[in-house]
């Protein structure tokens, strides 16, 4: 393997991965909070679909993209509204808010199937990208890619060092402690249901233009579904989202690496790797119940009512 | 003013029952606003949506021909629902089931037996059976939760049949289309009426019917399955072997699923195709909550959602609307569903800002 199809390598698993880290911080933050919001897939191609329309009919892309993440809050808002507010099982709400984000984003989205936008360009950073191998990896990406290294350090920031990161955490590993406290904890938690709405509209945005700057149906293919994984492979701990989501994007371009070695191996079989991988992920992680347990939020995916 | 939640203590029967109905009515009175915003009048929308598709006998039929795999996976899901066990995994378990019930057809073409037929529709229903066992092994082995493993194998099941379609089944006299050979006579579902359709799938799916519901509500495995589902905990006291019960659960739920996916290529389809669901399989989460995982209820709400596929067919020829509106309207459903729910643990009251204020005064008086 020469040097250029490994710089290559490292360049598109960034870029694959990214959709999956955007998408993975927003649930982190949520999970952390208490609230396991399964919808993540619905809002991701709602965001896609939003920010392509927006930004072929304006022809501003930055407005595609901060559109889709008011579209993505919008989403995460009815989840809020009844898996916080009525209380219903956040497991059927999750997928309640998928199924509705595919339906919705197929309907708004079928004029739109097709048709062709220049998208966000990769922009190469002075000096930095000339370094061998992480230059192109890290510096000669699109601005989106910037703003998802941007985030990340914002949200590890949060969770590991600030005070409204410990807010977080109380109140999803124990509502009744933090609400005895004083802490809001379903406003807590609406924010943080709001938070992941937003990322995953963003992540949503990267694939619809920057990604492969067009809009087709169902164009995710289950990035919101491994992004819930890769939270459950990340132990709920930030560093380790950064990891896992590089590595699923690997498992994603695998098809390059193939190709790179001359292996022939037809692309159907090679589209399920990173469906094979995150099971095999999953089974790994989990196999021990006790440390599942240990890292996950206490209160995760239990209803909690002010009062009682 | 301010609407205020009050518990209500005990389950609402009434609401228990209520609430999905009253989910379709807010959902049509949404899609009545929808089709308002798009420029259509929504009443010959709505009619040109959920009438005129049932209008004659031959619309009736296409109604029952798209309910039966719907059907067939509610019923499945219910049992595995009723145990808490998340399985979405029904898509992939139909589209394996398809899968391996043409790997079968297509080699026994020329085989002029019944039992080719019944050779197939073995073949298709354990193969969705076996796909379900490898999320039920995944959970029980290695305790990977289920919703996400059970979405992954969709997704792998799904190039699984493309790999299929475009490769070793792909009938070689057919112009390179990606599809197989068309099944031979020997190995189609018969049909119900000569001039429709409706195929024998129908008596598969009546049959599904009764069994799951004497095993929902007559069993004693059906009882433990909802014990399970109450309260893992206890169930796990009384005895009740849990890995037993959620590895039963899934293979229904998987049979079940894998035998709508093999009625659809020996009945309508005929042969292995790419689309062989048109969602079914996601379609059938939202049936069988909204049938309340009754197998009563599932009938009826599985007759709705065949419906809203027929109508968004008809709505996209007749006045050109995407057809997605199956599935927003599907989502809208699942969501009003939930949401009305939460009438069935609580009452609704509308409360006055100062009377509010004064019940909080009086209640400081008193302590």
């Amino acid at each position: 393997m020469d040097i250029d199809l490994l710089s290559n390598i490292l360049f598109a698993m960034v870029r694959c991965g990214t959709p999956l880290l955007l998408v993975a911080l927003g649930e982190l933050v949520c999970e952390k909070s208490g609230v396991l919001n399964l919808g993540q897939e619905g809002m991701m191609l709602f965001g896609a679909v939003v920010g392509f329309i927006v930004a072929f009919s304006s022809g501003n892309l930055w407005l595609g993209v901060v559109l889709a993440m008011v579209a993505g809050m919008l989403l995460s808002s009815l989840f809020a509204l009844v898996a916080l507010v009525f209380n219903a099982n956040q497991v059927a709400t999750g997928l309640a808010l998928t199924i509705f984000g595919v339906g919705l984003s197929t309907f708004v989205g079928a004029a739109w199937v097709g048709k062709p936008l220049t998208g966000f360009e990769p922009v190469a950073i002075p000096v930095l990208s000339s370094i061998p191998l992480l230059g192109r990896m890290l510096f000669t990406q699109d601005l989106l890619v910037y703003l998802s290294f941007a985030l990340f350090a914002l949200v590890a920031w949060v969770v590991l060092k600030s005070r409204v990161g410990l807010i977080v955490q109380a109140v999803g590993e124990n509502p009744d402690a933090a609400s005895a406290m004083g802490l809001p904890v379903l406003r807590v938690r609406t924010l943080a249901v709001l938070f992941g709405g937003a990322m995953a509209g963003l992540a949503g945005a990267y694939l619809s233009l920057a990604y492969t700057p067009m809009w087709a149906e169902s164009m995710s293919a289950g990035r919101g579904w491994i992004a819930l994984a890769l939270v459950v492979f990340a132990s709920w701990r930030v560093w380790r989202v950064l990891l896992g989501a590089y590595l699923f994007g690997l498992a994603s371009i695998l098809h390059l690496v193939a190709q790179g070695i001359g292996l022939s191996i037809p692309s159907n079989l090679l589209a399920m790797l990173p469906y094979v991988a995150t099971i095999v992920v999953l089974v790994l992680l989990s196999r021990d119940a006790v440390r599942t347990r240990l890292y996950a939020p206490v209160s995760l995916g239990q209803p909690w009512q002010p009062g009682h | 003013m301010l609407l205020s939640l009050e518990p209500r203590g005990q389950q609402s029967r009434l609401m228990l029952w209520c609430s999905p109905l009253l989910a379709a009515l807010l959902t049509l009175a949404c899609g009545s606003l929808l089709f308002i915003a798009l420029g259509h009048k929504p009443l010959p929308t709505l009619h040109t949506l959920l009438i005129e598709p049932v209008s004659d006998l031959y619309g009736v039929g296409e109604l029952l021909v798209k309910a039966l795999p719907i059907l067939m996976c509610a019923l499945g899901l219910a049992v595995a629902y009723q145990a808490r066990i998340w399985n979405i995994g029904a898509e992939g378990q139909l589209l394996i089931g398809a899968l391996g019930g043409s790997a079968l057809a297509v080699n026994i073409i020329g085989m002029d037996s019944r039992w080719a037929l019944v050779m197939v529709l073995v073949a298709g229903t354990l193969a969705g059976a076996a796909w379900a066992g490898l999320t039920a092994w995944l959970r029980t082995q290695f305790n990977a939760n289920e919703i996400l493993t059970s979405i992954m194998l969709n997704y792998i099941a799904l190039n699984l049949l493309l790999y299929f379609v475009h490769g070793p089944l792909r009938d070689p006299a057919g112009f390179n289309f990606p599809q197989s050979a068309m099944f031979g006579d020997a190995s189609r579902l018969p049909l119900v009426f000569e001039g429709g359709r409706l195929h024998a799938g129908l008596y598969f799916a009546l049959l599904a019917l009764v069994a799951v519901w004497v095993l929902l509500q007559k069993s004693f495995v059906g009882f433990q399955i909802k014990v399970l589902g109450l309260d893992q905990r206890a169930a796990g006291f009384v005895g009740f072997r849990e890995k037993r019960l959620v590895w039963l659960a899934l293979l229904i739920s998987g049979a079940l699923a894998g035998l709508a996916g093999v009625c659809e290529v020996t009945g309508p389809i005929g042969q292995l195709v790419p689309q062989v669901s048109p969602g079914y399989g996601y379609a059938a989460i939202t049936v069988a909550f909204l049938g309340r995982l009754n197998p009563i209820g599932i009938v009826f709400s599985s007759l709705l959602m065949a419906l809203l596929y027929l109508g968004g067919e008809n709505a996209q020829m007749a006045m050109n609307l995407p057809q997605a509106i199956t599935q927003l309207f599907q989502g809208m459903m699942l969501f009003f569903l939930l949401a009305c729910d939460v009438l069935i643990l609580y009452r609704p009251r509308l409360k006055l800002r100062w009377a509010r204020r004064t019940a909080a005064v009086a209640t400081a008086g008193a302590l």
